[in-house]
């Protein structure tokens, strides 16, 4: 727990990154800018992983009756793109995102519970190459991403039992991550910074954790029981004891609706901090953007029958779905509106981050559109498991969520490293990616209005697919090569890369506010925080006409490398329970050759949690002398800060004078 | 954007014929769902226009130029315009909505008078049967021009869920274990009308293909007389013999036999097979040469699981014993 006593005794080494004791310090790391760096490089990797299955998907569906794939293996490699795509990549990066900026963002020093993020983060990463680790065990799942009873409670290989056991794993990860992204918003803002003075992106990570705090407890049923069927007899989804696998797709969807905002969500953040940077002018409408991220949430949980339009529920059923997913685009549209009204007028600079942002927007907005298409039922029941819907919602993750996330990585990472992303390769990378996304994409629509159905390893010739299949398959691979220039940039960043200053885009947010990298503890002192964009307002006030004008310059953070601060200890008990758990799940999949494997596995999970259990916060591994109990200071020092919600009114929206300009420019 | 408008102008033009093409509706179900979907289209491109051109614009108006060192006007927000994109976007999604509403209850109507078939979706294939008319066939549905038909679909308990979908007829409906699920359709012009299962169903989903023949009212009245027909099977013949000493009748029927056919692991309805034109999921023109290479390995043709009795197993045939039931299939008429 981070104490904010300046008199703590604790003594930290520098924490240029490496330098703090090699891997043992990574292995027991409780510190959330490294755990955030360890969940973005892992996601990474599994984004190359889901990459290679998606060309070799395309390669299949180059020409008619493709012979790339066999029609087993082209269902283990769909099933495993999707999952790996949804559960290991995108949920990942937004929970890096999260891991390195919420802290800083809100002026804190680390998370609320540093040891269980820890657990998370190695939960998720043990629980992905457990998933992955399928492919040598028996073969990847074969049963979709969505597992549809009663197909995937019918085959006895046990493929979709890693599966299922595999996302009830990162299902833990996810949790424990949403409850202390939570707390620590809650509790751990610096003063003065009520909830209407978060930046955006806090907010957006806010929400995606009550997403998924909510959410995640109705897909754990549904693996629940699909397991259970498939290892203990239940038969919760067979229709010849009463069974219903309609209900499996309500559970399953009434997770999955929520899922595409939990991935979408974080993304919507992170262009809500760089559309602003970038045209020097604040975001427009700061609560209206806010509400209408909250909105969606909400709505989320409403429409999770759309995604079963043609199973047969009833033409009233089927209307009121309809209508609540219309009503979602509103808040949507509010979105995408007010961050063209941020750029509106603004003094736009075309850097690499900026240009992911707007070719979001652009990207995300073809994705609703097509969305809207979809609350139609009867259109939808001619789009459903079409291509159609295969272009639809890779406009929206990959055109959206990951355009989003490639913008923040530009962003933040001068941040990081203290050193610039090369412009130069940046721009190669975007270009490429956004040539190559949309000749994958694109065509994907009319594919699917031509009758393509999804999930099939071969289609006929001759019924007009040939041409779109070949361009879909080309830009594929451009995709494939626009990620070389991003990798190569990041892997000779420490040498190559241009160095940042602290406030490396003259920022608006308190990340800019300290050295890059940031310190260990983050803030030498906690910073007090008077405005929504305080860092800007310390920097900038507003001549009469409204135009920022320069009040301050910030000289550079002097980098301490001898804070006298006290930060939460190392731990080994994290890693230890991860471990142990996916041993004990390895073990429990081989039935009696895996019983000694499920006992080790037990043995060691239930070492780490009695370990961690018994561990003092303050000096676990028996080498500090340190005797603040931590938590306690921490709540004394800072306490929960007090929600003024009208506060920030003022701020934001209140100004006529602004109102006016933007109406003559719109006219 | 320009190659975007391009593409869709070529594509949307270049769509008219094709076989499978929901573009391309025929009958009043899928006519419906088309013009419904051009309507959402068209305010959808308004948008889509409108934001990629704002996009553009702002980043080629508002583009920091060299030498300028104005700071641009800190404007935080409007609530006017807040409201103003709230409701416009609002009452047009209203707009869309009254006639999606309409015609879902339309859709979900029985039309009067229509032919009752009933659909069962099989891993990976097709039954039809036709409760009124006596005829039970696979994978190809025969309909007549001149009037709706009314499908009532489900599948074996043990079974999985899959979709019946006609893209020129009419939307997709899944098939589910356990239930009953019913989907009209109308061809008013005679055609073959492809399909293709739609809802996930394991290994051969891919070939799990099926077609609707729309023919005129006399040629379907002929059609139904000749597959009520019994077959004509020669029961001392040697293609018979085999027939049931490999264990075909297990699986398949053939009417007026003693071949019922049915069980755990049901196959089609062969009494007058060989007056289909495809086989194994509608995904193989039926000929001698790939009836041959089916008796021959049926897996490698259509991936199947016979092992848990999904699909036909290899039965390890002699050449010999192929061309005679490859004759004998053919006699199927």
């Amino acid at each position: 727990m981070a104490t904010l006593t300046p008199e703590a005794t604790e003594v930290q080494e520098p924490d240029e990154h490496g330098s703090r004791g090699g891997l043992w310090s990574w292995i027991t790391t409780v510190d959330h800018k490294r755990i955030g760096l360890m969940y973005g490089g892992t996601a990474m990797f599994f984004f190359l992983l889901g990459g290679i299955e998606a060309l070799f998907i395309r390669l299949q569906l180059a020409v008619p009756d493709g012979t790339v794939l066999t029609s087993d293996q082209y269902n283990q490699l769909f099933t495993m793109h999707g999952t790996t795509m949804v559960f290991l990549v995108i949920m990942p990066l937004a929970a890096a995102f999260g891991n390195y900026l919420i802290p800083i963002m809100i002026g804190a020093r680390d998370v609320a519970f540093p040891r269980m993020n820890a657990m998370s983060f190695w939960v998720f990463l043990f629980g992905g190459i457990f998933l992955s680790s399928s492919f040598f065990l028996g073969g990847f799942p074969d049963g979709g991403w969505f597992g549809y009873a009663p197909l995937s409670t019918q085959s006895e290989v046990i493929r979709m039992d890693f599966w299922a056991l595999g996302l009830l794993i990162l299902g833990i990860a996810s949790l424990a991550g949403a409850v202390n992204f939570t707390t620590t918003i809650f509790t751990m803002r610096a003063p003065g910074m009520t909830m209407f003075k978060m930046p955006v992106f806090v907010w957006m990570q806010l929400v995606v954790a009550f997403l998924l705090l909510f959410s995640l407890p109705v897909i754990t049923v549904a693996l629940f029981e699909v397991f259970f069927d498939r290892n203990f007899g239940t038969l919760f989804y067979d229709p010849a004891a009463g069974g219903d696998p309609i209900l499996y797709q309500h559970l399953f969807w009434l997770f999955g609706h929520p899922e595409v905002y939990i991935l979408i969500l974080p993304s919507m953040g992170i262009v809500s901090e760089v559309l602003p940077v970038f045209s020097r002018k604040p975001l427009f409408g700061y609560q209206f953007v806010v509400f209408a991220g909250a909105a969606i949430a909400l709505l989320g949980f409403g429409v999770w029958a759309h995604h079963m339009f043609t199973s047969g529920l009833g033409p009233v059923a089927e209307s009121a779905f309809s209508l609540t997913t219309m009503f979602i685009a509103v808040p949507t549209g509010i979105k995408i509106f007010n961050w063209l009204g941020t750029t509106w007028g603004g003094k736009i600079s075309l850097k690499t981050p900026m240009l992911f942002a707007l070719g979001f927007i652009a990207m995300f907005t073809i994705g609703g559109l097509s969305g809207v298409t979809h609350s139609v039922v009867p259109a939808d029941t001619q789009q459903t498991d079409s291509y159609y819907v295969v272009a639809h919602f890779h406009y929206v993750l990959f055109g959206g969520a990951m355009f989003g996330i490639f913008a923040g990585v530009y962003y933040w990472w001068p941040k990081i490293s203290g050193r610039y992303l090369s412009e130069a390769l940046g721009k190669w990378h975007f270009w490429l990616m956004l040539l190559g996304f949309n000749l994958t994409f694109a065509p994907q629509h009319w594919l699917g209005l031509w009758g393509m159905a999804r999930r099939t390893a071969v289609y006929p010739p001759d019924i007009g697919l040939e041409t779109l299949n070949m361009v879909s398959t080309i830009g594929a691979f451009l995709i494939a090569v626009s990620m070389l220039p991003f990798l190569y940039a990041m892997l000779t960043n420490h040498r190559k890369g241009e160095p940042a200053p602290a406030d490396a885009w003259d920022g608006r947010t308190l990340e800019w506010s300290v050295s890059s990298p940031p310190p260990h503890h983050n803030f030498h002192e906690v910073p007090t925080v008077e405005a929504i964009d305080d860092f800007w307002h310390r920097k900038y006030g507003e001549d009469e006409e409204g135009r920022a004008v320069r009040i301050a310059t910030i000289p550079e953070p002097e980098r301490f490398t001898d804070a006298y601060i006290h930060l939460p200890s190392p731990s080994y008990y994290p890693i230890m329970l991860a471990a142990g758990l996916v041993l004990a799940a390895y073990g429990f999949l081989f039935g009696p050759i895996g019983i000694p494997l499920l006992i080790v596995g037990a043995l060691v999970l239930f070492g780490g949690i009695f370990g961690w259990a018994q561990e003092d916060p303050d000096h676990p591994m028996g080498d500090h002398d340190d005797h603040h109990g931590g938590h306690d200071d921490h709540e004394a020092e800072t306490g929960p800060v007090e929600d003024e919600a009208g506060a920030a009114e003022g701020e934001t929206a209140g100004d006529p004078e602004a109102a006016e300009v933007v109406e003559g420019e719109d006219a | 954007m320009l190659l975007l408008g391009t593409l869709v102008m070529v594509l949307s033009a270049c769509a008219d014929n094709l076989p499978r093409s929901t573009l391309n509706p025929v009958g009043e179900n899928a006519q419906t769902i088309d013009d419904l979907f051009r309507l959402t289209l068209w305010i959808a491109a308004v948008f889509f226009v409108g934001v990629n051109f704002a996009v553009l614009y702002v980043a080629i108006r508002y583009r920091a130029r060299k030498g300028d060192e104005r700071e641009p006007k800190q404007v935080h927000g409007n609530d006017a315009l807040e409201i103003t994109w709230t409701v416009i976007p609002a009452l047009i999604l209203a707009v869309i909505a009254v006639p999606t509403v309409r015609t879902i209850f339309e859709l979900a109507d029985e039309p009067e008078n229509a032919l009752q078939v009933e659909v069962i979706g099989h891993q990976w294939w097709w039954e039809y049967r036709y409760p009124d008319l006596g005829v039970v066939t696979a994978n190809e549905m025969w309909i007549p021009t001149n009037q709706p038909v009314f499908l009532s679909m489900t599948t074996d308990d043990q079974d999985v869920i899959h979709s019946f979908w006609i893209p020129n007829l009419n939307g997709k409906r899944d098939v589910v274990p356990g239930r009953v699920n019913t989907l009209s359709l109308s061809a008013p012009e005679p055609g073959v009308y492809l399909g293709q299962c739609a809802e996930y169903c394991g290994l051969s989903h891919a070939r799990m293909r099926m077609s609707v023949t729309a023919v005129t009212p006399a040629e379907f009245d002929a059609w139904v007389a000749e597959q009520r027909a019994p077959a004509e099977v020669d029961l001392d013949g040697d293609g018979w013999g085999l027939f049931l000493d490999k264990g075909c009748s297990a699986c398949h029927a053939i009417g007026g036999t003693d071949a019922l056919g049915g069980g755990l692991n049901p196959g089609p309805d062969l009494t007058h097979v060989a007056s289909r034109s495809t086989f194994a999921g509608g995904s193989y023109e039926l000929n001698t040469e790939n009836l041959r290479a089916w008796l021959r390995n049926p897996s490698a043709l259509k991936p199947m699981e016979p092992d848990v009795n999904i699909g036909m197993p290899n039965l390890g045939l002699s050449e010999d014993e192929i061309d005679t039931l490859v004759a004998f299939l053919e006699e199927l008429k």
